[in-house]
């Protein structure tokens, strides 16, 4: 008998869901969307705006995330203390999106439809921008990209203010082609930007007639290197180019120092070390290899001086200053100035400021200007030489800022790409 | 070794107790009109009381923990009841996020198209062999729940006939989840890579942007979990039930009355996979994104954390535990962004140290401190049907 009572108790339970579903259907696919901006659109009412910081502060990636948040911090007290933007204090909301690529996609939507911030600068592998991409496009919110990445990618609710493939790849390759180089290895991590980077590199060398002899993945985080190195030395290659991330750069390095492998015989060009890696990796192991950027803490220039001088007395003597870091503090900036020409917080407004091209900033690392078809930066290419002091010196730049061609549009051997 | 087989020792409502008074007989733990009003409280919180308290945002959290909890419902059964430490069920629920996500990216691509990763990464011109089923929607859905049932059956019978048991079990299913996610990173062309496959636009005809269809996304969830939960119970009620945990407590000996263990694991374990695999099939339109990040060893180890602190014999036990973990993962990282994962760390311990038993076990603990009726003394140890002692990770 209570059986039967307690079926009838669950048929109902039954219907009024299937109910609920049903009427709560909202559009299709081919219609638009039946509530525009349901989740928050920018809150501007309160004497403060709000920002979000969405950095990893904890898992793998946050050696690299933390540094990148101290330098957004940077520019939001530095923006606060000079009064503002458009006369309201800047409120930064951290959110940690823990190395995990969901949890950068709830955290945005948290950020977003819950602080209802303005914008918001972060995030650093593809993936947790690839995780987040759709969740700025469907709030119509802004994010600031402040990493080097492989481009092929231009969504409207992002700015990249850190190298495309053609303000870094490129350049380090028209570099090594100029030193006499005529053939290559390629060691990467194995995720998106290693391999993608490679396919562009590999198409480079086609074209310019030189050969890859060899191309390697370690799973993330790998630290055994006996093959690679031992492969990489019997190609006997004119140079190793380099993707690998994170702290598999020290075992790699080690291995390659131990296998009688050095700078003059074999230089390793690298992409993702930067003076907070030299430090970790140790100089020993790195003295004269090269590295790929748009800045360096050794930049000439007044503005570079001021923001490694405020880094330093904020952060610690000891703390160096690198290209994302200097990305991440110019994004905020950049963002400002749209801002402020767009006289509003609004997205869309501060997306028509930013459209036509006359955003610039004295940036650390010299004049950056927001491109506004792709909305990337114009960025000069640096080649610099790893010192032993851990610093890394300019050895070649490109003379002047390099407009950003994400899908690599302007180079005729990049046809086969995108 | 245990004697006590938790509530499955009053299988139906015409088996009385001998001592209980009238009202315990009726509403006593594990009878059916208890049970139904579980259920029905549960639909209450879930269907009515959650949507009308939580903003949009919340809900569609919600919707994320209640898909963990659709896999620690699977879980509950073949770690709790069956002794089976299923450590790699990362591989199951990723089998079934891939299923829909796959058919979802197509569908969003348009018929004779490829999917937008593909014209970036793959450097292919035509779709891979084996993504052409996952176009049609009737073949993808069965596969969410189909093909992590499939590789369950294939290597529940070579690991369960071959008697590997405890630690041996637990260390190939994680061996298993590792592979796959290495696996999916490897083939970025055809798989997305660490990226996973991510910007889902539409769900079977509807917007995924749209806040009414993300509601609609919740109930269907919401429904889905209650609907496992009854299997479960089903399951548990049973007279298989009762196979599996004594297949849990003594193998050899219920094979010696004639029965094979390993079938019996065999159809638990299956019945979980299927649960992870409709867990990560819905996550993906929840979530909006499925990854080698979330199928591989870590993932799959949380899964069990929350199974364990919710109390894994018990069949809310592992649901409420994965919905805390979750819920405590995202507000303590909201509220503590740089510390958050000490606070997590500190929880677990706490927990794991004070209720060896899981958060059901509370309930127990109450009822024990209470100065208990002549009547249901004798019902007592029967409430708590797994004790730490005869663990059953260690078997």
């Amino acid at each position: 008998m209570f059986r039967v009572r307690g079926r009838r108790i669950a048929a109902c339970a039954a219907v009024v869901a299937t109910a609920m579903t049903l009427a709560s259907c909202g559009s299709r696919v081919d219609q638009s969307s039946s509530s525009t901006a349901a989740t928050g659109a920018v809150d501007a009412s309160g004497t403060t705006i709000k920002v979000g910081l969405l950095n990893s502060l904890s898992g793998t990636m946050a050696i690299s995330e933390v540094t990148v948040k101290n330098a957004l911090m940077l520019a939001v007290d530095e923006i606060n203390a000079a009064g503002g933007v458009l006369g309201k204090k800047i409120e930064p909301v951290s959110e940690d999106g823990a190395s995990d690529w969901p949890t950068f996609a709830e955290k945005a939507q948290k950020l977003i439809s819950q602080d209802r911030v303005a914008a918001v600068f972060g995030c650093w592998t593809s993936a947790s921008r690839k995780a987040v991409k759709p969740v700025f496009e469907k709030n119509k919110a802004l994010l600031f990209y402040p990493v080097q990445y492989e481009g092929l990618e231009q969504s409207p609710y992002i700015y990249y203010t850190g190298a495309t493939t053609n303000q870094q790849i490129v350049p380090a390759l028209d570099y090594l082609k100029a030193q006499g180089k005529t053939s290559l290895y390629l060691v990467g991590s194995d995720y998106v930007f290693p391999r993608t980077a490679n396919k562009i590199i590999k198409a480079y060398a086609d074209a310019n007639g030189m050969k890859v002899l060899g191309e390697d993945y370690a799973p993330l985080g790998s630290t055994e290197f006996s093959t690679i190195t031992n492969k990489v030395k019997a190609a006997g290659a004119g140079a190793v180019f380099n993707t690998l991330n994170g702290d598999s750069n020290v075992a790699f390095f080690k291995e390659y120092k131990s296998a009688g492998l050095t700078a003059d015989k074999m230089p390793v060009l690298s992409v993702s070390i930067a003076e907070e890696e030299v430090k970790s990796i140790g100089t020993q192991y790195l003295a004269d290899q090269l590295t790929a950027w748009n800045y360096y803490q050794t930049t000439p220039g007044a503005a570079n001086e001021k923001f490694v001088k405020a880094y330093k007395a904020k952060y610690g003597e000891d703390k160096p200053t690198s290209d994302p870091m200097e990305a991440a503090y110019v994004s905020v900036y950049l963002w400002k100035a749209m801002v402020e020409k767009a006289g509003a917080f609004d997205v869309e407004k501060v997306k028509a400021a930013g459209a036509a091209g006359d955003i610039t900033f004295d940036a650390p690392e010299g004049k950056v200007t927001v491109d506004g078809p792709t909305q990337h930066v114009h960025k000069t290419a640096r080649i610099g030489k790893i010192g032993s002091d851990g610093l890394i010196n300019e050895v070649w730049n490109s003379g002047e800022p390099i407009k950003p061609d994400p899908y690599l549009k302007d180079y005729a051997w990049a046809k086969s790409l995108a | 070794m245990t004697t006590a087989t938790g509530r499955s020792a009053g299988t139906g409502a015409d088996e009385k107790p001998e001592h209980s008074a009238d009202r315990t007989r009726r509403f006593g733990p594990g009878t059916p009109l208890r049970a139904a009003a579980g259920f029905a409280l549960a639909a209450i919180v879930l269907f009515a009381v959650a949507p009308l308290v939580l903003g949009d945002f919340r809900l569609n959290l919600l919707a994320k923990y209640l898909c963990l909890a659709i896999v620690a419902v699977g879980i509950g059964l073949a770690w709790g009841r069956g002794g089976m430490l299923a450590l790699g069920q990362g591989v199951f629920f990723g089998l079934g996020g891939y299923a829909m996500a796959m058919h979802l990216k197509l569908a969003d691509a348009g018929p004779g198209n490829l999917p937008d990763f593909m014209q970036l990464y793959g450097q292919i011109d035509k779709l891979p062999w084996w993504w052409e089923p996952f176009a049609n929607p009737v073949f993808a859905l069965a596969a969410t729940v189909l093909l992590p049932v499939f590789v369950a059956f294939l290597l529940g019978s070579l690991v369960f006939r071959r008697r590997v048991r405890g630690a041996y079990f637990a260390i190939l299913s994680q061996a298993l989840a590792a592979a796959l996610a290495i696996y999916l990173i490897g083939e970025q062309g055809t798989t997305g890579g660490t990226n996973g496959l991510t910007d889902i636009q539409g769900f079977f005809g509807f917007r995924l942007d749209d806040p009414l269809n993300q509601r609609a996304v919740y109930f269907i969830i919401a429904a889905c979990l209650l609907l496992m939960l009854a299997l479960v119970r089903q399951l548990m009620h049973s007279r298989y039930g009762e196979l599996l945990v004594a297949v849990r407590d003594a193998e050899e000996r219920v094979r010696f009355l004639g029965y094979d263990p390993a079938n019996v694991k065999l159809v638990a374990y299956m019945v979980a996979a299927g649960m992870a695999g409709l867990a990560g099939a819905l996550f993906v339109p929840a979530v909006g994104i499925i990854s080698p990040a979330l199928i591989g060893v870590v993932p799959s180890i949380e899964f069990v954390i929350g199974v364990a602190l919710g109390g894994r014999a018990t069949l809310i036990g592992p649901v409420l535990g994965a919905i805390a973990v979750a819920w405590a993962k995202t507000t303590l990282s909201e509220q503590f962004p740089a510390a958050w994962t000490y606070l997590q760390g500190l929880l677990f311990v706490i927990f794991l140290a004070f209720l060896p038993n899981g958060l059901a076990s509370v309930a127990g603990l109450v009822r024990r401190r209470r100065p208990a009726p002549a009547d249901r003394k004798a019902a007592q140890p029967k409430s708590v049907p797994l004790t730490a002692e005869t663990g059953g990770a260690g078997q």
